[in-house]
């Protein structure tokens, strides 16, 4: 070999696949203020759209006048329910099976409803127009409180559903109850709960939040009336699940509608349902001939998009006395608001809250969830966690510490005793999954070494002693959290939204000079993934990744796919890359023995080239066999060089991690100080580290927020007490501690690549472990003190100080 | 968030100013940094028909310390109040406060006579010239007057200048002696959940001067004479801040809002004010 020719460890280098710590591709344009995102979307004869809102939470809706907006200067229209009703499109079916109002239709259920919409010339006559729009409300009695939903005398929210008995997910109790979803076996788990040594009992209630991403939901629709052609753009988690839906509910044949997803300033789950301000706008566009755009505001964001969490859990955990857990069981009562509007596969009601068992081997155990209609905004949306993923990884490592405080056990012990042990996997969990792969005793000692674990209770233990001396009034607290997530959603079997199934997709055309572009069906928000998608590529066929273009999120040209959220994009259409990249290799590889001029089996892959077995110093690159597959007739072989795959996962990928956060805590003002934080993740084989630090940075850091302070709060009267940023807490770079970030690798056995997928892990894992620490800071000043709910804002944690006698 | 119509006027000296306020009376504001204003508008809890920004009145600008004088102009920013040397020589606890008013990009654009002409309870300045016994100049159709920082505000958004005046300066004397500010509060840009002013002089072990006032604990900030007797004259032991304390905490009168509820405000302004007074104490 020539002595310049590079080594294979400088070729496969120079490919920057997996494992590599690629730069950003994205990241030069978003840093100089040249991303593209749907505000930044302009077309000629643009009419804008704002909508007047209710400003009550219950109320019938007896009229409403809309001729002195329309007499304004500038104001094209303003639809109201009446206009929708001829096309059928004044309600809408959600995600979950409800419907939803578009326009209020006789009444409103929340605070900021969407009650009548103005189309004008720019967004500050449609701004003025809605003020001149006159709506006579009739106030009704609200229902904040879910507990009080079925309560003698309570208001009835859906008349329109008042006397069904059945709903999308069984039967109806009551007209404010929407569903029951059991799962498990109740008489096994209630009979080993009356047997059990020790049983903790306590009821954690999961607040609700927003997942506030940076840029609101908007979309600009326009369409065509000489080619009968409607174009959406919009800040759309799934594209072609959006099409589909709007071709359904509009009539126009899906191949008139093109959806663009530009670039999204963050979703979080905020951008996977389907709101009425690209209803209105679609009917808009039809109506007026031009593009018409609507972007919310921030308020109109917190107020009527969708929200996340809003659990109330109570759970009961048994155990034998040495630690060992014997059952877990778990009712909770799930706070919808106004309309069922929940994105979660179809069969799933309460998403995946059955993964609440959480990391433990625990035999029996039993969840019920109750969904409630409350005067609230509807959503329910997977906030950067799988379906609901983080209510039952909270609830669990909640639970877990409540026991440990009833056996009077360390916390940590107590999960090393429960842990399902490495060689239990594939493992079949009480609740119904096959948890792919793990070795959490492994990720646990590791996270317990790296922070001194010992040495921190030590600390802790001395803290306490100078507390109650009076040297100090600072107390410490250790929050421990070992979650495991179900990501990837997920296999046709048991997923589908809507009756599609969730499969993803990849279409890679490799061009002849040897460079390639790859199309999925997913769509970045920030994810990076015209970073790594490219690197799983260039590991898969041999060219480097700045040679391949990622595109998505135009279905046009994008191959159907759905979506992005619930951390899917890599253990789904990652899957569906490398496996298109494979179907490139298989046809390279005839190529490339034809042209060495051997048989196909005496060639054999290596990094970026085919070498015939035994003679490495004749061989083809990737890119020489591109020219070939373009330019060079091969017998039998058609020419072009381009692959599509649609993967349908066999099973859910189960990534996993171990943090550890230690907080200080003022008793006396309830201030806080996190010390430290560090963050185990294994989320299998991992394909760009810097990535992964940086999801695991921005998934902690809105793990903090929603610990710390973030919730959406409401008065008695349904009023919104946090719909602006003054009020909703999102941390600066203030409040943001410094993050210690890790990793134990293993691998998903049944992912092409082995991996498994991180963006959502930090804030399925942050959570409890910043709760935790709050908590825990208080163990050793009442054995009744077992749990606060957060948000642990300063007056939350004083209050707890307070009623422990702390200020006495 | 879209504000309503209005009309912008950017007038180059005062004089304009004054004549736009009189000509429009009610229907015209004057604008400063915009930060209170601005969102006010925006959320359409402010209809201003005519919008006087000050900006370009360079006679409102600049910060002159001259012996035992300190004149700060009103649209003075809270970053050339941190960034100002001679003013920190004068008045240290200035830039103290200063840092904990938002965040830089706040600070590049908020003004000092914004902050305290707008009587809004959750500002730091109003609280901290109260302390300092500042005198705020205002210039109006019948020319200027000066009125105490301490006899300033009457209501939230309500204060002793008159419609048609514009506030030019904020003036006061060189501190000695420690100082403090002490703020709590939930996040970055937030209102204080509870924040403390604190001047404290010594004469050998005895206090020779003390001074105290609270911010977003009351409708108007709080400036204790209570409290500051409490301490004049004192050995500044345990009992006399207690006894200070004591008296700051029976003229505050909070309100529950998102911070939390009453009580906890009441306990954390007596803790807030402790450490402050602790910590001016230290530096005296």
């Amino acid at each position: 070999m020539n002595e310049m020719s590079p080594t294979k460890s400088e070729r496969a280098a120079a490919l920057k696949g997996l494992g590599t710590s690629r730069k950003r591709v994205e990241d030069s344009r978003f840093t100089q203020g040249k991303g593209n995102y749907i505000d930044d979307i302009k077309m000629p004869g643009m009419l804008f759209g704002d909508f007047v809102r209710s400003p009550y939470a219950h109320a019938r809706v007896k009229s409403i006048n809309a001729e002195r907006a329309l007499e304004m200067p500038g104001v094209i229209a303003v639809l109201t329910a009446a206009d929708l009703e001829p096309l059928s499109l004044h309600w809408m079916p959600t995600l979950a099976g409800d419907k939803q109002m578009v326009l209020a239709d006789g009444k409103v259920l929340f605070q900021g409803q969407e009650v009548a919409f103005v189309v004008a010339e720019d967004r500050y006559i449609a701004a003025d127009a809605i003020e001149l729009v006159e709506v006579d409300y009739e106030e009704l009695p609200v229902l904040i409180d879910p507990m009080k939903a079925e309560e003698d005398g309570a208001p009835i929210l859906r008349e329109d559903i008042a006397d069904q008995k059945t709903g999308a997910h069984g039967a109806r109790r009551h007209p404010n109850h929407i569903f029951t979803w059991e799962q498990g076996e109740k008489e096994a788990t209630e009979a080993v709960l009356s047997g059990a040594d020790v049983v903790a009992e306590e009821t954690v209630y999961y607040h609700r939040t927003h997942p506030c991403p940076l840029e609101t939901c908007g979309c600009v629709a326009s369409m065509d009336k000489v080619n009968g052609k409607l174009t959406l753009y919009g800040t759309f988690q799934a594209p072609h699940v959006v099409r589909t839906v709007a071709s359904l509910l509009s009539g126009i044949a899906e191949h008139n509608i093109r959806v663009i997803s530009p670039d999204i300033g963050g979703g979080f789950g905020n951008k996977v349902g389907v709101y009425p301000g690209y209803v209105c706008s679609i009917v808009a566009s039809i109506v007026t001939g031009v593009p018409v755009k609507w972007v919310e505001d921030r308020m109109d964001n917190l107020m009527a998009t969708a929200f996340a969490r809003d659990y109330w859990m109570t759970g009961k955990i048994a155990a034998t006395k040495e630690g060992k857990i014997t059952g877990l069981w778990c009712h909770t009562i799930a706070d919808h608001g106004a309309f069922d509007a929940c994105a979660d596969p179809t069969k799933f009601p309460a998403g995946f809250m059955n993964i609440c068992t959480g990391s433990y081997d625990i035999p029996t155990a039993y969840l019920a969830v109750d969904g409630i209609y409350t005067n609230k905004a509807p959503g329910g949306v997977a906030y950067r966690c799988s379906f609901r993923v983080t209510e039952a990884a909270y609830f669990i490592e909640r639970m877990i510490e409540v026991l440990a405080i009833k056996l009077d056990m360390d916390a940590g012990e107590l999960r090393k005793i429960n842990f399902i042990k490495k060689d239990q996997f594939p493992y079949n969990s009480a609740l119904g999954w096959e948890f792919d792969s793990g070795d959490y005793h492994t990720a646990w000692d590791k996270a317990m070494q790296a922070v001194d674990y010992d040495g921190l209770r030590k600390e802790q233990a001395e803290r306490v002693e100078a507390f109650k001396t009076g040297e100090t009034r600072k107390m410490m607290g250790i929050g421990l959290a070992h979650f495991t997530e179900i990501v990837g959603a997920g296999p046709m079997k048991n997923c589908d939204i809507l009756g599609m199934g969730m499969f993803d997709s990849c279409e890679i055309r490799i061009h002849p000079t040897g460079s390639a572009i790859a199309r999925l069906g997913t769509i970045s928000q920030g994810q990076g993934h015209a970073t790594t998608f490219a690197q799983i590529l260039a590991s898969e066929i041999g060219i480097s990744a700045d040679d391949i273009t990622i595109e998505e999120g135009d279905t046009d040209t994008a191959p159907y796919g759905l979506g992005t959220y619930g951390s899917r994009s890599t253990p789904v259409a990652g899957a569906a890359t490398a496996m298109a990249g494979r179907k490139i290799r298989a046809k390279a590889q005839m190529i490339a023995a034809y042209l060495l001029e051997v048989h196909d089996n005496d060639i054999e892959w290596d990094v970026d080239r085919f070498v015939v077995k035994g003679a490495e110093e004749r061989f083809k690159t990737m890119k020489e066999v591109a020219y070939a597959a373009y330019n060079q007739e091969i017998p039998g072989v058609e020419p072009g060089l381009e692959a599509v795959s649609y993967y349908d996962p066999p099973n859910m990928t189960y990534p996993f991690g171990a943090y550890v956060c230690v907080m200080d805590i003022d008793v006396d003002t309830g201030e806080h100080e996190i010390r430290k934080f560090y963050a185990l993740d294994d989320c299998g084989t991992r394909i760009n580290p810097m990535i992964i630090e940086g999801q695991v940075h921005g998934g902690l850091t809105e793990a903090l927020a929603i610990a710390m302070g973030q919730e959406i709060a409401y008065d008695d009267m349904g009023t919104h007490k946090t719909s602006t940023l003054m009020d909703f807490f999102i941390p600066t770079a203030w409040e943001t501690p410094h993050y210690l970030t890790d990793f134990t690798e293993t691998p998903s056995p049944h992912h092409p690549i082995g991996a498994k997928g991180v963006g959502e892990s930090p804030n399925v894992g942050g959570v409890p472990a910043f709760s935790n620490a709050v908590n825990d800071a208080f163990r050793a000043f009442g054995v009744d003190h077992t749990h606060t709910n957060m948000p642990h804002d300063h007056w939350r944690i004083w209050k707890t100080a307070k009623d422990l006698g702390m200020h006495d | 968030m879209i504000p309503g119509t209005f009309e912008y006027y950017r007038p180059s000296d005062l004089s304009e100013a004054i004549k736009l306020l009189t000509t429009h009376g009610d229907d015209a504001r004057v604008m400063a940094g915009g930060h209170s204003l601005i969102p006010m508008m925006k959320l359409r809890m402010a209809d201003i028909p005519h919008l006087v920004d000050l900006q370009d009145i360079d006679a409102l600008r600049g910060i002159e310390v001259d012996g035992d004088a300190v004149r700060i102009g009103a649209m003075v920013t809270q970053h050339e109040l941190i960034a100002d040397e001679a003013l920190f020589k004068a008045a240290p606890i200035i830039r103290e406060a200063a840092l904990q008013i938002a965040d830089p990009q706040v600070r590049y654009v908020g003004t000092v006579g914004g902050n305290v002409a707008n009587g809004d309870p959750g500002n730091d300045m109003p609280g901290l010239m109260q302390c300092l016994d500042a005198v705020f100049s205002v210039h109006g159709p019948d020319g200027e007057r000066d009125i105490p920082a301490r006899e300033f505000y009457e209501a939230a958004y309500f204060t002793a200048r008159e419609d048609d005046e514009v506030l030019t300066a904020v003036s006061f004397k060189p501190q000695s002696g420690g100082y403090a500010y002490e703020k709590q509060k939930r996040k970055i840009g937030d209102y204080a959940t509870a924040a403390s002013a604190v001047l404290i002089a010594k004469d050998g072990a005895t206090c020779s001067s003390a001074s105290i006032a609270m911010t977003n604990l009351s409708d108007t900030p709080i400036y204790s004479q209570a409290a500051s007797d409490a301490l004049i004259g004192s050995d500044l032991g345990p009992d006399a801040v207690s006894a200070a304390v004591d008296a700051a905490l029976g003229e505050i009168d909070p309100a529950e809002d998102g911070r939390g509820p009453v009580e906890f405000k009441k306990h954390v302004a007596g803790v807030i004010l402790r450490r402050a007074i602790e910590r001016a104490v230290s530096r005296a």
